[in-house]
C-alpha cells in the first residue's frame, strides 16, 4: 500500500511536470515523461514511451483547451499538419524495426540544431 | 506552396516522432511558426492541438503491442491539468521573442540529447 501510493505520487509528480512542461513549450512532454519514468518508476525504455504517449494525450487536449480558451489555436493549421503527422506516425512506428538508425538520429540531430539556431536569429 | 510544404513537414514530423519517440511537437512549433508565420504563442498552442491525433494514434499502436501501463497513463494524464495551467499562464504572458529562444534552448538540449545517444 505505501508502495503504490509512493508511485502514485511519483505519477502525479511527473504529470505536474510534464504539464508544465508541454504548455511552455508546446510540445507533447515526453521528453520529460519518458526518462522520468524509467529512471523514478523503473518502467523499461518500451513501456516508458508507451505509456508517455498516452499520457500525452491527455496533456495536449489540457493544452489545447486552455489555449482555445485564450485564443491561440489555429484550428485549421492544428488539423493541416496534425491530420499528415497521423498518417506519418504510422509510417514511422513501422519503419522503427527496420532502418538502421545511426545516420538517421544524426541527421535528425542536425536538423534541430540546424532549427534552433534560425530560431536564435529571429 | 505553404500549404503544400506545412503538410509534408506535418507528415515527416510523424515519421519521425514514430521512429524515434521523440513528439511531433518539436517539428510542429517550427514548422507554424517558421513556415506558416504564426506568432511563437500561436504556434506553440497550435502545435498542442496538432498533437492530440498523433499521440493518440501512437498509443493505440503501442496498445496493441502491449506496452501501455494505463494506470500510469491515466495518472500522469489527469494531473498534468494542474502544470498545463500554470504553464499556459506563464506563456501567455511572455514575449514572444523569449518564448522562442526559449523554444530554441529546448531544440539545441535535444539535439544534444540524440547526438549523444548515437555514441551509446
Amino acid at each position: 500500500m505505501a508502495g503504490l501510493l509512493r508511485s502514485r505520487a511519483v505519477f502525479i509528480g511527473i504529470g505536474v511536470a510534464a504539464g508544465f512542461f508541454s504548455a511552455l513549450f508546446g510540445v507533447g512532454g515526453g521528453t520529460l515523461i519518458v526518462p522520468s519514468l524509467v529512471l523514478l518508476a523503473g518502467f523499461a525504455a518500451a513501456e516508458a514511451t508507451a505509456t508517455s504517449l498516452a499520457a500525452i494525450g491527455l496533456t495536449a487536449l489540457f493544452g489545447m483547451i486552455v489555449f482555445g480558451v485564450l485564443g491561440e489555436v489555429s484550428w485549421g493549421y492544428a488539423a493541416l499538419v496534425g491530420l499528415p503527422a497521423m498518417a506519418g506516425t504510422l509510417v514511422g512506428t513501422s519503419l522503427q524495426q527496420r532502418v538502421s538508425s545511426r545516420v538517421l538520429v544524426g541527421l535528425f540531430s542536425l536538423l534541430l540544431f540546424g532549427i534552433a539556431v534560425r530560431l536564435f536569429v529571429g | 506552396m505553404t500549404i503544400a510544404l506545412a503538410i509534408v513537414l506535418g507528415l515527416a514530423a510523424g515519421v519521425l516522432s514514430g521512429m524515434f519517440g521523440v513528439g511531433g511537437g518539436i517539428l510542429f512549433v517550427p514548422t507554424l511558426s517558421l513556415v506558416i508565420g504564426l506568432s511563437h504563442l500561436e504556434a506553440q498552442a497550435t502545435s498542442l492541438a496538432a498533437i492530440i491525433p498523433v499521440a493518440a494514434i501512437g498509443a493505440w499502436r503501442q496498445h496493441e503491442r502491449g506496452f501501455v501501463r494505463w494506470r500510469a497513463s491515466l495518472v500522469i494524464g489527469l494531473s498534468s491539468a494542474a502544470g498545463v495551467v500554470g504553464g499556459a499562464i506563464l506563456a501567455d504572458n511572455l514575449s514572444d521573442d523569449t518564448l522562442r529562444r526559449l523554444f530554441a534552448c529546448l531544440l539545441l538540449v535535444i539535439a544534444a540529447r540524440l547526438a549523444w545517444s548515437i555514441r551509446h
